[in-house]
């Protein structure tokens, strides 16, 4: 019996957290007219789709979503080169001044990117990078929380084989690439899906760097179906339900990943 | 010296990004603040402290100010309390929780343009859900993004819904963290759920409660694309937070000088808050 009332509480604040996205779902298969209804309609009379067709229509959704791709993609990759080096370092070598450069990657968490935006402008700018790719990726590249989570991991691999590699005259590249990289895959994953979804869901700078819709993120272009005059309900919301797949996917798929990552911070230091 | 050369050569590309990104631009905003600037963002003439108290004399800083706060306030509190009754909810050994799990994460996956869009279509004010439900109540209608009193507790609304699945799925690792044996002795005594959840998941989860909590206030402290769908900082500056305030004054007024100070004053707040964290992270290691 007690079981019964779980699972009926567990399945209320299931409801209740899906709730946003579910309504949003329900009116991108609903009319106009029933979008704007009131009492609002809590369910589509019929299988509407054309209000994702509207939505294909008014705004390139999939451009969109494509370069959101490029960048999150570059992003990721940038991330798990340079992080991956910097992890290998400071966990496998030994060199002066490893405390004080590992302070240096710790202090970049303290600074928080819209105090550093303004002067990040500039620089974009004088680079001509506005409206590229490169000015919406390159300055994500590096990571002090990436290379953490990575150090982390590269700390449970045995001491012992980095001695028995370096016996055989393996030199440290070789060993970083031939054996840490391919022993280190589930962390490695944990940083992409992060790094991935961070970025895919940014907002504020790629609102400041693109500025035609040959170079829109999916998060700034749905801007272009905000309800207004020519606009519906359900043709915003079939935007945002496309826009959301990906990640939705990469929630459901990369789950445990996803978890390793966010919660990497608050059980070990 | 070979051995350092080796190590640099690694840490490399990850300092040249960082110098160029993240030290560079934070001295840079310093400057910025202490000069005069022209309209691209040329320093002029040396200016001092004029544009800090400036700002620190401006109403429009000090409300800047109680917005940031107001917003931290209505969404990291309410945030923990409910992140902690559903994770207390999805440590529950059930079959089929990790289906459950996964849907407690889900507000992660949805980015802040499409949550805030969403919400926008909750607050309408003539069709929206909240209306209708206000008036199934018999409650006066409200006028959410319209009203001053109002919309920083809507766009806080956002900021809550967002926040969860973060806050659920540390929370949770947390309380799995909690040894089992110690229920299982304190149920031999006979003690009720409710008196374990005081005596035993509290306590233990004091440190995970108040990491969350230094996070979310980290999170509430750079909001910003709640209030740029929603509100664009109004009605009447009601949530014209500092962020918001920063990107205004930058990016639309061309103020960069004043601009920068703010962002120097959000550095600092940010750099406690996180030497907080950090210190926190460090004793609990310790006390493991």
């Amino acid at each position: 019996m007690k079981k019964v009332f779980s699972y009926f509480f567990l399945c209320m604040a299931a409801f209740l957290i899906l709730s946003p996205f579910l309504y949003a779902l329900t009116v991108s298969f609903e009319t106009a007219a029933e979008a704007a209804a009131f009492p609002p309609q809590f369910l589509p009379t019929e299988f509407y789709t054309e209000s994702y067709k509207k939505a294909m229509d008014t705004a390139p959704i999939f451009s969109f979503i494509l370069n959101s791709f490029i960048v999150s993609g570059l992003v990721t990759l940038g991330q798990v080169i340079t992080c991956s080096l910097a992890a290998y370092a400071f966990s496998f070598l030994e060199f002066p001044a490893k405390k004080a450069l590992f302070i240096i990657f710790l202090s970049t968490m303290m600074i928080p990117w819209e105090a550093t935006v303004i002067p990040n402008y500039f620089t974009i700018r004088a680079l001509e990078w506005i409206d590229t790719y490169q000015g919406l990726a390159v300055p994500f590249f590096a990571s002090a929380f990436g290379t953490f989570l990575l150090r982390q991991y590269f700390q449970t691999l045995p001491k012992e084989i980095f001695e028995a590699a370096r016996m055989d005259g393996c030199g440290p590249l070789r060993f970083f690439i031939t054996m840490v990289l391919p022993l280190s895959r589930p962390a490695l994953a944990t940083l992409s899906v992060y790094a991935f979804l961070t970025t895919y869901n940014q907002y504020m700078w790629p609102l400041l760097i693109t500025n035609t819709d040959g170079m829109r993120t999916v998060q700034i272009g749905l801007a272009m179906l905000q309800w207004d005059q020519g606009i519906s309900w359900n043709t915003t919301m079939a935007g945002i339900v496309l826009a959301s797949l990906p990640t939705v996917c990469l929630l459901i798929f990369g789950q445990k990943q996803l978890v390793r990552g966010l919660t990497s911070g608050s059980t070990k230091g | 010296m070979l051995q350092l050369m080796r190590g640099l050569a690694y840490l490399a590309p990850s300092l040249l990004l960082f110098a160029c990104f993240v030290f560079y631009p934070l001295l840079k905003s310093m400057s910025l603040s202490v000069f005069n600037t022209d309209l691209l963002g040329q320093e002029t003439t040396y200016a001092g402290a004029k544009y800090y108290k400036e700002m620190f004399f401006a109403p429009q800083f000090l409300n800047s100010l109680k917005a940031t706060l107001l917003f931290t306030l209505y969404t990291v509190v309410p945030g923990i309390f409910i992140a902690l009754g559903l994770a207390y909810m999805a440590n529950w050994q059930l079959k089929g929780i990790g289906f459950f799990r996964t849907i407690f994460a889900f507000p992660l996956s949805i980015a802040v343009a499409g949550a805030s869009m969403i919400f926008m279509m909750f607050f309408n004010p003539s069709a929206g859900v909240f209306a209708y439900f206000l008036q199934l109540l018999h409650l006066p209608s409200i006028s959410w993004l319209a009203d001053p009193k109002w919309a920083l507790v809507s766009v806080s609304l956002v900021a809550i819904w967002r926040g969860l699945g973060f806050n659920i799925l540390v929370l949770l690792s947390g309380l799995q963290s909690i040894p089992k044996h110690l229920y299982e002795s304190s149920s031999i005594e006979g003690a009720s759920s409710f008196r374990q959840f005081i005596d035993i998941t509290l306590p233990l989860l004091s440190p995970t409660l108040f990491f969350v909590f230094i996070v979310s206030v980290i999170n509430a402290m750079q909001a910003f694309g709640e209030i740029n769908i929603l509100t664009l900082g109004g009605p009447s500056e009601s949530t014209n937070v500092i962020v918001y305030s920063i990107y205004r004054q930058g990016f639309f007024d061309l103020n960069y000088s004043y601009a920068s100070a703010e962002s120097i004053f959000l550095f600092l707040i940010i750099l406690i808050l996180t030497l907080l964290e950090f210190w926190l992270l460090e004793r609990k290691v310790f006390y493991r």
